[in-house]
This record gives structure tokens, sequence and C-alpha cells, in this order.
């Protein structure tokens, strides 16, 4: 049955190019210009998928992206993608699709048997069960998630790219269907910068369904050939908006190879994602038809009436052979003539009485029955319509009456009415209002936000000729482009005309009636179908009190597949009123959330991940470090060399003789990422006076000092060594995390606080490369290649002396984070890699070894030196830290100084910084393991404090640690113990942080 | 996302910013006399109005400069920018120039 | 004030009414037309014992422990909006108790406790999942903290344990271990998971109606009426209602109310946005939280991927947030699982959550007599709501803060005593 429904003519498919694809692994072939859905429609292929809850057999209802049953897999492996609609994948050779959510197969479907119970399955049942035994809820849960979800996740990593883009316009026309193909034509004439967007790969929306597609192709073709030769448009098919955000931020989507299959996109990327700011937007998003609401209004077979339109006139493909039209207005009439004149037998049941005399002689003319008054009583057919069965409504259209008479057919259009895509006005922030004429929400125009000026215009805003909508199109296009500051000439924007009947004179009948009342029968009544939801669902809802908007959608689950209730939210509002007896504007609408249509994950975020998520950043000297086989650490967004492993080390044996070798002969590291902050300026040191909680007026010209800074809270943020380089000059160094924080803290408080004081501090990190040298030969090294005089009373320790090192200019700080005797040599960046290898060449004859984090770790750790959050973290004040001489009581003002006073930081017995020896010299506490007051069998167990950091000290010869303790300070030489997860209980004694070289003498010889 | 007017530089779009919160909260001069509650206050306490709402914002990728500005927080548009040493703007409908 | 005996009867009534499998099955006979209300809608009366202005989870189960463990039926529920719709119906529905300090440990612990017999209690299934919750170290900072709060967890008595990235790759095959922070390790609440959020808001209410609370729907409050420094009820836009007692459980709104009192709180609105994907087919069994990459991911029951987005750093009462967190949640979501590249979005929202400068809630007197504060649980409310709601409702009853709400004083803010666990170990909540 080779593309059976396919008629002989027409259509804007290319019958030249037949496509050859899969569909559950039977092959079929359609041609270019088809969807997926349209060719297998061709193929006389009715069932497409399964719903959700009951896996019902499903078809396509639509012909868009409203689509809500025709959910595919698309292709395979490493590129299969899930839940896509078969009416938005434009098809190409060999593309292979399966339908998702059934076993062992479409046709076959197991999970059917929900349907057979479903009467136990009203909305939100499970709610009121699956409770018993309580054991039991994880086990029912792993058979509801199977049950759940559609399609299936890759499981491998996407081989495709994305690319994200900016674009600013003056005007953004959103839909390319006549009113946007106007008011660009119209803005664009003004003079005005114009990007025209369509969701699909064809301009024309609505024109390229009707029957006079011919007429309506050189329309458009003649409008978007001008539109494509100036300069001035910038036009984008395939690309749907997706958001409307604040001051005009409108999200888009371009799908821009996925056309042509799978991997056969070249060096296009596979979609792209626009962000694009407007002055002005013109929302022109067209409209979605409503079905009506039926006895199993759900059969295969059953589709909106214009998508039937949209099946004949643009893809020759004629749905059915005989086809029901089944409406409550006037527009589906030409959907009745269309599919009469493509050979079909058409009935139109209306479930109106006063059907225009025009109307009827149109169908009078093409032998059209017409049932007045009459409206469907029940479906027959499981995986397709075969009949239909119609009834005459009552006089008040509240029942059915009369005897049914049955129509055979395979295909039934229904119409509703048309719901304007108010999406898009919606997200911007307007509101919108009930329009009674047209039974729909349209935007209120008077109740857009200041902040995302833009205008509606064609179906979207509520009219419904083409000719109307080109008007408001071109008025909605010179009026957007004068608002964006262009209004030149207007140039004569060319009208148009359809054979079309519009919508007309609606009688709403948002519930056909029933034979037996709702969810009585075995009938059922969907309104949204991917979902499963029912009218009977509604009345459940209503009954059980859940009758706001939001209630109702979150119990019934309505609105909420991935279709995001585009032909179901109106239905259901109304149903709701109804049952109320209010009206739809008093029951709500929900917010329309974005995204428009669901949005590629990678498109959005595909730019930040893999190599392009968080830039690596590397010291000059990197190059260095990877030659000499460093591992390195991630601290914050740096590579660090974490140590230097010899062949056959493991870390723990490269750490060891790393630390070994800086306080025997001497070590270097890579101090480049350290926060530096150089800042001038008569008011300089009143800066340095506030940030810091000791004193700064007298240090010399040319002396380093460290300093803690506090934030209000009185907690430690950050420390560092600050150098005055000049009367009004200072060196300030931070830690490597908190560079970016220190220099915004003393930036904002500068400026917000202290405008009027004269410091500049600029951000110097990067621009000088630091290698720090530790120990005994450390001065001995250096010598060898400065012309600095070294020697200790030239060069005393917390001093900076300028000069050069290995022939380039350098500043060296004598300061040290190890209590070694130790330089930090700064030179500028360029010439870091030339340091560390004259550094290295000249170090051999001293035994200079190359050290990493961890050993820096521990080396600090033995003299007790903090680590600002490892060993503080946020809460700890410079008392908690044993720190007290570090605080000025002299100064009257500094930041943190007031909060340091409070009831609780003064308490007693705050946790305080303390070392820990273990009983057993060979353990080594675990980071993190708490300290008990009492060991009790099992936990819980009082806590009185924790380990900050902890290491094996080859220099004490036995493990350290230290520790916050509770009062920890008046504990020394108190025993403690702690607590393993494993039960293990470690004694330790408490005692003072310095655990080598407890005099300080190396640190100044 | 918000098109935010710097004074320094001109509109921009919001990812060059951050926002620092309420502004016009001065720091006390006078903090070894103050109580607890009142440093609690300074620190802690804030108007978080539902409404117009003065506030500072950096331009962190941009000029780097320290700004107010008046917003709406329900809609979130913003009604001025103004440097930090400029008169405070009025709030709309609001004769009074607190 | 109604005694023990009246509400038992009460309760014994309302479970002829019960939800089961049986009760299912035969409504299913009369086709479903004989289910209840799940709660009244009662106008209110003039005056309660005490009024709850909220009716969110937290408000909620404050009524309803109120009504059922504390001999108060004398409640009334205010809700301006629908039950439910603030954060309660837009979080990311996470439950976990893994907290570093001790204060913390007991709230949201004591909460667990709770949700372990929820569903039961309540008879309705709040789809609490215990399906495990395992956070993510990508650093040796991570690890340090980890390894802090792994331990405090235990001592605390609450279930913990430290995954290795092997371990890690065998509950998660799908993440992709050597991300831009490689996984150096996990931590593991084996009894944390997920809940169905709105079921929490609607199990309580009907638990609180059937208790005699009356629950009254789109009703603003537009005043809190002060007299000799004691509240004495409350301006709604349904007229005065006096009270007794009122406890404030209003989320983004509570400065609003706290300034209708007459009073500031230490609180800042921002908006925290959401995300979902479509529905698939189970592909991730346990609650991702990754600090180090910032990724906050579960898949519901219905098979989105829930996905927690960040919150805006501006003051906002809008409920919609900025795009760039947005592209900020999905890069990182698909760095560390690369085959969700070409999953799709389906929503994304945004809530208004109050934040304290401590990112600790706020369970408090005030300076207002009888007036009591549940708020500023920011980013992490939901998964505390029974403890809340319990916590809250026993200390009204008694007038003063319970051990488990003590810490949690609005004091805090002035003595320095924060509870302040993102600076203690840099987790967001």
């Amino acid at each position: 049955m080779s593309q059976s429904q396919r008629l002989s003519q027409g259509g804007m498919i290319d019958r030249s190019k037949p496509i050859s694809f899969a569909f559950d692994g039977r092959q079929y072939t359609g041609y270019q210009g088809d969807t997926l859905a349209s060719a297998l429609l061709a193929n006389g292929v009715r069932l497409m998928g399964r719903s959700f809850k009951y896996h019902r057999p499903r078809g396509a209802i639509a012909a868009g992206s409203e689509e809500p049953n025709a959910l595919v897999q698309l292709e395979t492996g490493a590129y299969t993608e899930p839940n896509t609609r078969a009416t938005c994948i434009e098809l190409y050779d060999g593309l292979v699709a399966k339908s998702q959510n059934r076993w062992p197969s479409l046709e076959f479907d197991i999970g059917a048997v929900n349907s057979l119970v479903a009467r136990f399955l009203p909305a939100g049942f499970y709610y009121k069960t699956f409770m018993w035994p309580a054991s039991m809820w994880m086990t029912y849960e792993k058979f509801i998630r199977k049950a759940a979800g559609l399609g299936v996740s890759p499981v491998e990593d996407d081989p495709d790219v994305y690319h994200g883009t900016y674009a600013h316009c003056d005007v953004l026309v959103i839909g390319g269907g006549p009113a946007g193909i106007s008011a660009a034509t119209a803005a664009a004439g003004s003079g005005a910068r114009v990007m025209l967007l369509d969701e699909g790969s064809e301009y024309g929306g609505a024109l390229l369904g009707t029957s006079d597609n011919a007429a309506a192709k050189s329309y458009i073709d003649s409008a978007l050939g001008a539109l494509g030769q100036s300069e001035n448009v910038r036009l984008l098919s395939r690309t749907t908006a997706t958001g409307y955000y604040d001051y005009n931020y409108i999200t888009a989507l371009e799908k821009v190879t996925d056309h042509l299959g799978p991997g056969n996109g070249g060096d296009a990327p596979r979609q792209r994602f626009w962000k694009i700011r407007a002055k002005q937007v013109v929302i022109a998003a067209g409209s979605i038809e409503r079905p009506l609401i039926f006895a199993d209004n759900d059969r295969p077979g059953m589709m909106l009436a214009n998508a039937v339109g949209v099946y004949i006139n643009r893809y020759g493909v004629l749905p059915g052979n005989d086809v029901v039209v089944f409406t409550n207005n006037d527009s589906a009439y030409q959907v009745a003539l269309d599919a009469s004149a493509a050979g079909a037998t058409v009935t139109v049941v209306d479930t109106r009485r006063n059907v225009s005399a025009d109307l009827k002689s149109k169908l009078e003319q093409n032998n059209i029955r017409l049932f007045e008054g009459h409206a469907i009583s029940s479906v027959q057919g499981g995986k397709g319509v075969e009949s239909v069965r119609i009834m005459e409504l009552s006089a008040d259209g509240e029942s059915l009456q009369g005897q049914a008479w049955e129509i055979v057919c395979t295909c039934v259009a229904t119409s509703g009415g048309w719901t304007p895509s108010c999406h898009m006005f919606s997200q911007s922030g307007g509101k919108l209002k009930y329009e009674e004429s047209i039974a729909g929400f349209i935007p209120d125009s008077s109740r857009a936000k200041n902040s995302c000026p833009n205008v509606s215009a064609g179906s979207c805003n509520g009219v419904f000729t083409t000719q109307e909508c080109i008007a408001q199109g071109v008025e909605a296009g010179i009026s957007a482009a004068g608002a964006a500051g262009r209004s030149g000439s207007v140039p004569s924007v060319d009208t148009f005309a359809v054979n079309e009947i519009p919508q007309g004179a609606i009688a709403p009948l948002w519930l056909v009636p029933t034979v037996h009342p709702v969810g009585e029968g075995k009938a059922k009544h969907f309104h949204d179908f991917q979902n499963d939801v029912t009218a009977a669902d509604i009345h459940l809802a209503a009954r059980e009190g859940f009758v706001s908007v939001e209630h109702l959608k979150r119990y019934t689950t309505t609105g909420m597949a991935t279709d995001q209730g585009k032909t179901s939210n109106l239905n259901a509002l109304a149903i709701m009123a109804n049952i109320q007896g209010v009206s739809i504007p008093e029951v709500g609408t929900t917010t329309f959330r974005p995204p428009y249509t669901p949005l590629t994950l990678g498109a959005v975020g595909g730019q930040e991940s893999r190599e392009l998520f968080i830039q690596e950043r590397k010291t000059p000297m990197h190059e260095h470090h990877v030659a000499s086989g460093a591992v390195f650490e991630d601290v914050g967004d740096w590579k660090r060399p974490w140590y230097l492993p010899k062949e056959g080390e493991d870390m723990h044996a490269a750490v060891q003789r790393e630390t070994l070798a800086v306080r025997e002969s001497v070590g270097m590291l890579d101090a480049s990422t350290l926060g530096k902050i150089d800042i001038q300026g008569k008011d300089a040191v009143k800066l340095l006076e506030m940030v810091y909680t000791n004193n700064w007026q007298k240090l010399a010209i040319g002396s380093c000092r460290y300093g803690l800074m506090l934030n209000e809270h009185g907690m430690i943020f950050d420390d560092g060594v600050t150098t005055r380089l000049g009367e009004n000059h200072y060196h300030m160094t931070t830690t490597t995390g908190g560079a970016a924080r220190v220099m915004n803290w003393l930036e904002e408080w500068l400026q917000t606080e202290w405008p009027e004081w004269e410091v500049y501090c600029t951000s110097v990190t990067e621009q000088w490369a630091v290698l720090a040298i530790n120990g005994p030969k450390a001065r001995d090294l250096l010598r060898d290649l400065t012309d600095i005089d070294v020697s200790k009373d030239a060069f005393p320790f917390m001093t900076m002396r300028e000069g050069t090192v290995a022939d380039v200019p350098a500043r060296v700080y004598r300061i040290s984070f190890t209590g070694e005797l130790s330089y930090e040599i700064n030179v500028p960046a360029r010439y870091g890699k030339h340091l560390i290898e004259a550094l290295t060449e000249a170090g051999k004859k001293y035994d200079l070894v190359p050290y990493g984090t961890e050993t820096m770790h521990v080396l600090r750790a033995e003299k007790g030196f903090i680590i600002v959050g490892q060993d503080t973290d946020g809460t700890v004040t410079p008392h908690d830290m044993d720190m007290d001489w570090i605080v000025s009581k002299t100064k009257e003002e500094y930041l943190g100084n007031r909060a340091q006073a409070r009831v609780d930081t003064r308490r007693e017995k705050r946790p305080q910084l303390i070392g820990l020896l273990t009983e057993d010299p060979t353990v080594v506490l675990p980071e993190g393991a708490h300290i008990v007051a009492e060991v009790l069998d099992k936990p819980p167990m009082p806590t009185i404090g924790h380990v900050t950091s902890s290491y094996m000290s080859p220099n004490a010869g036995r493990s350290i640690a230290l520790a916050l303790l509770q009062d920890g300070i008046n504990r020394k030489g108190e025993t403690v113990s702690l607590s393993m997860m494993d039960g293990t209980v470690h004694k330790a004694k408490v005692t003072d942080t310095v655990f080598v070289d407890k005099e300080g003498v190396r640190v100044r010889g | 996302m918000f098109i935010i007017n710097c004074p320094y530089c001109g509109d921009r779009d919001q990812t060059e910013f951050s926002c620092h919160g309420e502004a016009h909260i001065p720091r006390p001069t006078n903090t070894a006399t103050m109580t607890d509650e009142e440093w609690g206050d300074y620190v802690f306490f804030r108007s978080n109005p539902k409404g117009y709402h003065r506030e500072r914002w950096l331009h962190d990728h941009g000029c780097r400069r320290w700004f107010n500005a008046l917003r709406h927080t329900v809609t979130d548009e913003f009604v001025a920018t103004y440097k930090v040493q400029d008169p405070r703007p009025q709030i709309p409908g609001d004769g009074d120039q607190s | 004030m109604a005694g023990p005996s009246c509400r038992q009867s009460r309760y014994i009534d309302d479970f002829m009414k019960a939800y089961s499998l049986f009760s299912l099955a035969r409504n299913a006979m009369s086709y479903h037309r004989n289910w209840q209300r799940a709660w009244r809608s009662p106008d209110p009366k003039s005056k309660y014992d005490v009024v709850i202005i909220g009716g969110g989870g937290h408000g909620l189960a404050t009524a309803y422990y109120l009504a059922t463990q504390c001999g108060i039926n004398n409640v009334a529920v205010i809700e301006k909006g629908w039950l439910g719709g603030g954060n309660t119906g837009r979080n990311t529905t996470i439950v976990r108790s893994n907290y570093l300090l001790d204060a913390s440990a007991g709230m949201y612990e004591h909460a667990m406790k709770l949700w372990e017999g929820l569903s039961q209690e309540l008879n309705y299934n709040v789809m609490f999942s215990q399906r495990g919750l395992l956070h993510l170290a990508h650093s040796v900072h991570d690890m340090q903290e980890i390894g802090r709060r792994g331990n405090a967890i235990h001592l605390n008595g609450i279930d913990s344990e430290f995954l290795t990235p092997e371990q890690v790759k065998e509950m998660l095959p799908i993440i992709n271990l050597n991300c831009r922070y490689p996984v150096m390790g996990g931590l593991l609440q084996k009894r944390g998971g997920t809940a169905r959020h709105d079921a929490v808001a609607w199990g309580y209410a009907r638990g609180a109606d059937a208790a005699g609370v009356d629950i009254i729907q789109n009703c603003e409050v537009r005043g809190v009426r002060v007299e000799s420094n004691t509240v004495v009820g409350v301006e709604t836009s349904r007229g005065f209602i006096g009270a007794g007692k009122v406890g404030s459980v209003a989320a983004g709104h509570s400065s609003v109310i706290a300034e209708m009192a007459g009073f500031k709180m230490p609180l800042e609105c921002y908006p925290l946005q959401a995300l979902v994907s479509e529905p698939i087919k189970p592909i991730i069994d346990c609650v991702v939280m990754s600090n180090g990459i910032h990724v906050y991911v579960s898949q519901s029951d219905k098979g989105e991927l829930v996905v927690g987005s960040g919150s805006d750093a501006y003051n906002s009462y809008s409920q919609r947030g900025s795009f760039d967190l947005i592209e900020h949640t999905v890069g990182p979501l698909c760095e560390l699982f690369p085959l969700f590249s070409r999953l799709r979005m389906l929503r994304q929202w945004a809530g208004i959550v109050d934040v304290t400068v401590d990112r600790s809630p706020i369970l408090s007197k005030t300076p207002v007599k009888n007036l009591y504060f549940n708020c500023g649980w920011g980013t992490g409310g939901f998964k505390a709501t029974p403890g809340s709601g319990h916590a809250f409702a026993h200390s009204i009853a008694a007038g003063e803060m319970n051990e488990i709400a003590a810490p949690f004083s609005i004091d805090r803010f002035n003595s320095g005593a924060l509870i302040d666990e993102g600076a203690a170990a840099a987790v967001a909540h």
C-alpha cells in the first residue's frame, strides 16, 4: 500500500524526490517536503503512538507543533531523540523512527491493560492508594516509574554541536504567516532593522494549508523575495521563538541541520540558540484550533479540521477517504470543501442550527451532507476510527436525543474554534482578556509590560481572515518601527485573499453532551490527549474541590504534557467553568511558561560544557610543571601542581619526600595564583586600616606585614601579606580563591562608603609570576641569580627588595608560609617560564626540589599557619583562631570590629583552633573527623569539635592535626576522643598549633 | 533579562552586572557605642519592599563602578539609575524625596 | 477549646471516608460520583484561637498539628491565592536531612522522621521516595567539606556514607566523572529523596480540615491589627478576622506581613528558578547534588528531569527571574551528564524565596505579642515541611519556641549566634 492516501496531484511536496524512511521497522516512501506525519498518513498509517496513562492508540491530530499524540523516538544510538513530534520532523532520506511508550509493539501494547481498568484510575488515584504496607511504596514506585516516561534518553554522549548567538534589532517579528510577513515588510520599509522568525521550514503560516496554495505561494515568494533582498532584514525559518523575557529579550531555537538527518550537517551546528534583544516586537504567532470533546474523541483518524486541510493542500495527502467534519463554527467548512475536492466522501455535522444559506449551498453544490444541530455520540474502531454515530442535540444543547445515525468514516475533522496563541504576549508579562465573540483569550494591549513593548497582530490577536491579518500586520509593523525610532516612508504592502471561511459566529460547545453522564459509560472524553485527561477527570477535580485553575491542572495533570496544553487548556477551563457555573475568565488562565515548544538542552547549555565549561586558568609556569610530571589540583579555576611524583612514587611518598627536602635543602613552589592587588593613592593606608584588623600606619617602605580581613559579621574571610612599596603605594596579596572577592570588597567600600578617598586598586594577579623558594639553602640559591644583596642584615625577614633575578626584573619578598628561610620571587608574568627554568638549573647544586600544594599544606600545618577556608569556615573570629595578637586594641574603627563584641561572638567556649597529637603517632586523623564529648556505643554522640587539617609530618616524625575545639585554648594538655564513621575511636592530646621549630628560628635564619 | 542603564556606560545587558542589595545604608561611625540590636539592624535587617526598591548594582564586566538604582520589585522595571553621590530620584507617584 | 476526645471522634468519622485501594474500587463502582471534597470551603468566622497566614505546606502542616496534636481546633488558614501555590508548588521536591550543624540536623531530621510516616498519617500518598541523595565532591576542598559534614551527620545519628568515584559511577552509570572538576567522591544519604510537592499541601489540608481547621482560600491579608503591642487579628479581603494568636507562614511575603505589623525582618526575597525536561523512561535513580559544578537534578515519577537552578541576586517578587541562570544551569547539567544534551527542556518557572543572611529559617516570637513568624526557608524549605509545621504548632500552642525551633529565633541576628550552614560548609541548600 505504497502511499495509498497520496493524492495524484497538488500539494507543495516535490514528487520528483522520493524519500525512503522507516517507522517501527517498516520501510515507507514519502517525498521531499513531507513531514514524518504526512508521509505516514500518505502511506495509510494512522496509528503513530500510545498515550501516557492508558496507552490508548493514537494518531496525529495536528499538522504543527501543537501535536500531542504523534511523538516518536527519532533515530537510534547517539543520535536518538525521544518525544519528537512527527508533525514537525521534516522527512529526510534514511530517517528511522520508532513509536514510544508501548511494549512489545505499537499494535499490541501490554500497557493498554490500563485502559481496561481505567475506571479505577481516575485523576489523582495515586494519591489515594499505594500506601500500604508503607514499606512497599518504593516497589510500587519502581513500577510506576517504568510505566511512566515516554521515550528513552540516549545513553551515549551527544555527537552534535550547538551554537549560541546574540542578535539585536529594531523590530522582531515572531511568526511568518500573512500577519508576520506584512509586519516585517512594513517595518523594513520604514527603515527598521527587522528579524522575522518562523518555526516552519516554509514561510506562510496558515496560507500553506489553503486550497489555492499556488497563488498563496507566489504571494509568499514575492513578499519574501523582497524581504530577502533588504539589507536590514534577517530571515530565520525553522526558528521557534521559545521564550519572551524582560526588556524584550527573546530566545529562539533555530534547527539548522536537523532536516538533513544525523551527521549530514557538515560543519554547521545541529541547532543554533538565538538570544535576541529587540526594541519592539510584533507577535504574529497565529492561532491553534481546538478539538471538540466527545466520546472517544481520541481514536486515530480524529484530527483537527485545519490539519486535515493542511495534509490535503500542503502535502497532497488525504487523511481518509470518508471524512466527517464535526464543528461548531464556520472555519471547518472550507476543510469539508477541500476534502470533497480531493475526492473524499464528506459529511458535515454541525452543532449549530443556524448554518448560513451560503455555506449550505456550497455544501450542496459539492454533494456534502449536512447535519445541523447534531453531534457525534460515539466512535467505533480501536486503532483507528471506523465509523461514528451522531445524534441530535436538544434545543438547549445540554443533551442528545433521538435516533443515532451511523456514518462510516476513517477521518473525523473536528473544530471547536480557534485559540489565539498568546504565549509570547503572556510570557512578556502582559495580561489577557476574554473575548466572547471568538470564545477565547486575546492580548489586552493596555496591560502589556512597559519594559516589553510589543504589539500582537493577526489571528493571535483574534482576527481570522487573511486580509484582516495582513492589515493588522502592516499596522503593527509601521507602529513598531515608529516606536523603535524608524519612521521612514512606508511602502505600500501587498494584500492578498484566499479561499477561506473564517470562524465566524462561534457557538461554543465545550463538552459535547453524552449518552451516559461523563465518566459513567465506557467512552472517554479527552481534552488533554497526551496525558489522558478527560472531562470526567475535571468533574472529579471539581467534586473534590480542586477548582482553582492551578489545582485543576496539577490534580489532573491537564496541560502539563509535552504540548503544554496548546490544544487542551481552554477546553479544560471552559468545562470547569460550566461545572462551577461561572464564566471562563473567572476560572482564570494558567501561566504560559517558557519555552513555547520543548527546547534542546544542548542548544541552551551546549556551549558551556566540555572544554568551554569554565576556562582552566594556568600560570605562566604551567608548561614546566607538566614537563616535570606534576599532578594537578583544581583550586578555584586554577590548575596548580598538587605534588610532583618521581618514578614509582605515590602521592604519600612524593609529599613526604618534598616536605623533608624543603626543610633540609630548598624547595620551590609556584605561587603565581595568589591574589595580588596594587593599591595606590594618598589614602591607601586608610583603606588598609579599615580592611585589616591590625595597624598599618607605621609600616616602613619596603616592609611587609601579615593581615587578616573580617567581614561585618566579625568573621575571618581572607588573609595575606601586604607590602609598602612607596609613600602611597602598597602591594596586597590574598588567598588564591579569595582574590576576586577581596578586590570587590575593597572597591565596594571605596566606591560606596568612602568615595572621597583617593585610592586606586588594580588587580595584578596575572601580571606577576611568583616562585617561592623555601629552605635553609634558599639564600644561597637566590644569591647565585640576583644582584640584590641577600645577606641577612641587608635583606631581613618581612622586607621586600627590587633588583634582577636570573637577569630579569624582580621584586623579591622575604616572607614565609613554611617557617623556613624563604623568598617569594615575583617577576613580570612573561618571564615566569624563564624564571622557573633558571631556578631549576641553578638549583641543581642545592638539591632544589619542586613541590606542590599538598606539601605546602603540610609545611604550613607543621608551623600552625592557618588556611582561610580550611581551618576557618566563615564562622570563626581571630580570637577563635588564637590570633588576638593581630587585632588592634587601639584602632577605633575597622570592618568587623563591632561584630566581635556581640553576645555570641564574645561568648566563652566557642570552638578554638588547637593542635592534636594522636596517641598513636602513625594515625593520620581524617580531616572532618569529630571530637566527641563522650564516647557512646553508637550515635548520636554530642560533638565538641572537628579536625580541620591533618597530615603525616615527616619533620615532626609523626602525624599532626589542627582542630577547632570548644574552649580549646583552655584544654591544652587534655586528651580527647574522636569517633570515626566505622566506630573506631582515636584518642589525641590537645596541644598548641606549632609542631616544628616552635621558637621560629629558621624563618629568620 | 534586564537592560540596565549604567550611569557611566549607558544601556548594557544585565549579564554585565551584579546586584548588591539595598542602597543607602551607611556604615555607622559610632560602632563602639552601638547596642547589639542596633548593630544587628545595620547588618541584617532590610526593608525588602514589595514595590520600589533602591539598590546597589555593580557593573562587573564593564566599568566596575558601583551605582544605585530605583527599581520596582514586582514588575522588575527600573525607574532610574544614578551615581552613588547623586541625589535620590523620586519614587513615581510619591511627592516625598525620601 | 475542643478536648482530645472530641478530636478523636471527628478523626474516626473521617476515616470512614479514608482513601484506600478499597475505597477507590468502591467509588469506581459509583463512577467516582461520591468522593467528598478534599477540604471544605468555609466562610471565615469572626474569630479563631489561631490564625495561620499562608496556605503553603508549612502553614497547612502547622494547622494540622495544632488541631491534631495540640488540642487547638479553632484554627483558620488564610491563603491569598490557592493552597500550595507558592514555593510548595514550585520547588524541586528534594528531601534530605544531611546537615552539618546540630540545630539544622535537629530540624531536618525531625522532619525526615515525620516524612517517613507521612502518607500513612495523612492517609494521602505524598509519594515520599527514599531513593537516596548523593552529594558530589569535585575538589580537595569539597572532600574536606563532605568529610566534615559526613562525620557530623553520622554522629547526630543520621545516616551518611562516603562513596568513592567508582561507587558514584555504579549508582549513576551515565555520569561523566571526568568533568571539568573531576568527581573525587560522594556523600550519600540513603534516606534522602523526593516527594510529590502538591500532595503534601493537599494531604495536610485534607487532614487539617478533617480535624476542624477552616481553610480559606482567595483571602488576602491586608493588615495585621495590633492593640497594646498584642496581635488581635488580621484585616483581610474578606473582612476582619479576630485571632488569639497569629502565625505568619507567608514565605516570600513575610516582609510584607512584618511591615503590616510594624517591624522589619532580616529577610530578602529573590527569584529562585527551576526547570523540567520532557518525560523519559527512568535514567537516573537518585537525587544528585553537585555544589562544585552546580547541578541539582532528580527524575520525577512521571519521568521528567527536575532541575534546580539558582536564585537571581536581586530582590524581586515577580516570580520571573533572568534567563542567564537557566543557561548556567543547563550547561553544567550537560557537563556532568553529557547525554542529556539531546533531551529537551519542557518548562521553566520561578518562585520567590525569602532568604536570611545565614540561610537558615526563622521560627520565632516577634516584637508583637502572640504574633509568631515562620519564614526564611530560602531555597530549602520543602524538605522541612512536616518538621517546621510540627515544631511551629507546638511552639505557638505553648507560647514559647520549643527545643527544635528555639535556635532559629530572630534574636540570633543580634547576638550573632547564626546557624550558617553556607559559611560553615559552602553548601547550597
